[in-house]
């Protein structure tokens, strides 16, 4: 049984389609690199299958509750500790060990600094961290090693990887290469959405409906 | 063929073609033959000649609501089943909206400096009208903050929705404020409170004038957003391919 | 849940959090009305009521652009989004927060405020009453406004023109209570139908904000 089953997906940013006819499955321990130039619609795909926005077309099949989000942007509040803010979301997410998370992503030195006193690569790797103690199986992440350097690049293939080795996946959105043997890699390009191919059935938006 | 057929943008645009310039005619004679009847009436005893702003007051006060009631109906039409056509519809009626509702006002206060000798007084119909004329001025400024014509549909149709629910708990909760100085319905079905048929005539013709006059206004504002969205539409398009 | 309104207390409280600036708002409110109508008792007397209600509707109104648009800037409301709470119990939970931040020292402040603009003290516990009821209401309507602004740069305006419409019944319905209590009149009718306001909105309002919210984030 995949965690994760999407099948003839399109996805729609600004009212125009982005990609479409996108099909995969994610089994537990496997994980999958989503590559493509900039605004082919990664970031979009990654917002659909975290249930943020709706698909235009195609379908997912997961149970609820599984996905772990993470984008550009850590959801870290300035004023609160870097314990305090990993704690939050580990009571929101009912999920993990805030110590093991913190051990994981080498913070445990820094956990009653505020956060306002990080790095930006430190920030990175509190928002990563978010992710073990959320305690969700499918990691599904835009472009995570962004401010990282070598080492906690290498970290985060570790950490990854052993989320897999626990039965977790992971859907990575990145232009790097981790090192992370199991992983496949998805490139975007031939599913670029061609105008005027799409059904009119269903217009996904403004842009759609009158072009 | 179903009603919905015309949610189609082209099938619209094609049908409002033909039926443009008759909802034109139409609501030119209505207005006209209507105010102009109205004003060759006689002057009420009572009254006197301010009676005949009622040719303007009554039709713009009525239009004013029931301009609110059509928006949100077409707002609940793209909640629920995604017609952007009825998305704009809602959006081309707002401004139209507004101005009847300031045209119920303006007309009120000159009609009220010589009857009731104020030019405003916080009467609950006065104040009704003033609130929802904020409304309409909230729903306007939404619409034009946002910029993703998705969102904007949405989020404009969910204050449509709370709006109206407020703006009717606003009507009653003002009534309770003050009681004030309105006279009652001016078409009202009992009998007794029933204007003359001398007036009632001439107002049943500039009502319908004012009706067609909206629809007129309606479906011209709405075939230029249909075009503005159809010119964005293909600009996005353009950039993208 | 507990955990959402535990953090947005502390994050309130903490330094930058812009605690105590409705309070001290209202205080300076309260302080330039005399300014403006005089000092004689017998005319700040008759206005106090409806003077003090506007000032904690206006307090209120203050903070509320930041009920939404710090968690949406970090990427906080994101991660809330894709979390097992439910949108509808999150916006009930921040608006909770926001009214204990500021309706709450709002109306502890209230008879201090009260005595500066000669409110009759027979007036006072009307006035805490009508407080205490209706100012769950604007958090939440401002929650409201809040979620439908979220995305825009400049928001705030928007959201005092959206949500101020919005307060008109239950300002007139907290006014009119401490009127009839200044004058010693019966109260239990406004104070019915303001604590029927109130409930509607507390039931009904989360869903709205919530499906907001969620055009928002798409």
């Amino acid at each position: 049984m995949s965690l994760l089953a999407v099948h003839d997906l399109a996805v729609s940013r600004g009212g125009l389609r982005t990609v479409e006819g996108i099909s995969f499955a994610l089994d537990p321990g496997q994980a999958l690199i989503l590559r493509g130039a900039n605004g082919i619609g990664k970031t979009t795909l990654l917002r659909t299958i975290a249930g943020l926005q709706q698909p235009v077309a195609g379908g997912i099949v997961m149970e609820d509750d599984l996905v772990a989000y993470a984008a550009h942007a850590d959801g870290l509040k300035a004023a609160l500790t870097v314990a305090e803010n990993l704690d939050f979301w580990a009571r929101v997410f009912g999920g993990g060990s805030v110590a093991q998370a913190l051990a994981a992503m080498d913070l445990t030195a820094l956990a009653a600094r505020p956060a306002s006193a990080l790095s930006a690569g430190q920030k990175r790797r509190l928002g990563l961290a978010r992710l073990l103690v959320t305690g969700r199986p499918l990691w599904v992440l835009d472009e995570p090693t962004v401010s990282l350097d070598t080492a906690s690049v290498a970290r985060f293939a570790q950490v990854v990887r052993a989320h897999l080795g626990q039965g977790g996946a992971a859907l990575i959105a990145t232009h790097i290469d981790l090192a992370i043997p199991e992983a496949q890699v998805l490139d975007l390009t031939p599913f670029r959405a061609r105008p005027g191919t799409a059904p009119a059935r269903l217009p996904s938006g403004f842009n759609e409906a009158f072009a | 063929m179903s009603i919905w057929e015309y949610a189609n943008p082209t099938k619209f645009m094609r049908t409002t073609d033909r039926l443009l310039p008759w909802l034109v005619v139409g609501a030119v004679i209505g207005c006209v033959a209507g105010v102009v009847w109205g004003f060759l009436t006689p002057e009420d005893f009572r009254q006197g000649s301010t009676v005949k702003i009622v040719f303007l007051h009554v039709p713009a006060a009525m239009m004013a609501i029931n301009i609110w009631v059509m928006m949100l109906i077409a707002s609940l039409i793209w909640i629920i089943r995604r017609h952007h056509v009825s998305a704009l519809a809602a959006k081309a009626a707002a401004p139209i909206g507004a101005v009847m509702t300031l045209i119920a006002l303006a007309t009120g206060a000159i009609w009220g400096q010589p009857m009731w000798g104020t030019w405003w007084e916080w009467d609950p119909r006065l104040t009704s009208f003033l609130i929802l004329f904020l409304f309409y001025v909230g729903y306007i400024a939404l619409w034009s903050a946002i910029e993703d014509p998705d969102s904007a549909a949405d989020l404009t149709g969910v204050l449509c929705l709370v709006g109206s629910v407020f703006a009717l708990l606003s009507r009653y909760a003002v009534l309770f404020w003050n009681q004030g100085l309105h006279q009652g319905a001016s078409l009202s079905v009992a009998p007794g409170e029933r204007m003359s048929a001398v007036y009632r005539y001439p107002l049943y013709l500039s009502m319908l004038g004012f009706f067609l006059l909206f629809l007129a206004l309606l479906v011209i504002r709405t075939r230029t957003e249909i075009r503005r969205r159809r010119l964005a539409a293909l600009q996005a398009r353009e950039m993208r391919a | 849940m507990i955990a959402l309104l535990r953090r947005d207390l502390r994050l309130a409280t903490r330094a930058g959090g812009g605690f105590g600036l409705g309070v001290a708002f209202f205080l300076i409110l309260c302080t330039l009305v005399p300014f403006g109508i005089g000092p004689d008792r017998g005319a700040l007397a008759p206005v106090a009521p409806g003077i003090l209600w506007v000032g904690a509707l206006l307090s209120c109104l203050l903070s509320l652009d930041r009920i939404f648009a710090l968690d949406h800037e970090d990427g906080s409301l994101d991660l809330l989004a894709t979390a097992p709470l439910p949108l509808e119990g999150a916006v009930a939970v921040k608006a909770l927060a926001h009214w204990i931040t500021t309706g709450l020292p709002l109306i502890l402040a209230a008879p201090v405020f009260g005595v500066l603009l000669q409110l009759p003290g027979r007036a006072m516990p009307w006035l805490l009453a009508s407080l205490l009821i209706g100012t769950p209401a604007l958090s939440m309507l401002g929650a409201f406004g809040a979620a439908i602004t979220v995305g825009l740069r400049r928001g705030g305006m928007l959201l005092s023109l959206l949500v101020l419409p919005l307060y008109i019944p239950t300002l007139i319905f907290g006014a009119e209570i401490t009127r009839r209590g200044a004058e010693g009149a019966g109260t239990a009718t406004p104070l019915l139908f303001l604590a029927g306001i109130t409930l509607a909105v507390m039931a009904l309002i989360p869903f709205a904000a919530a499906a907001a919210l969620r055009v928002n984030l798409r």
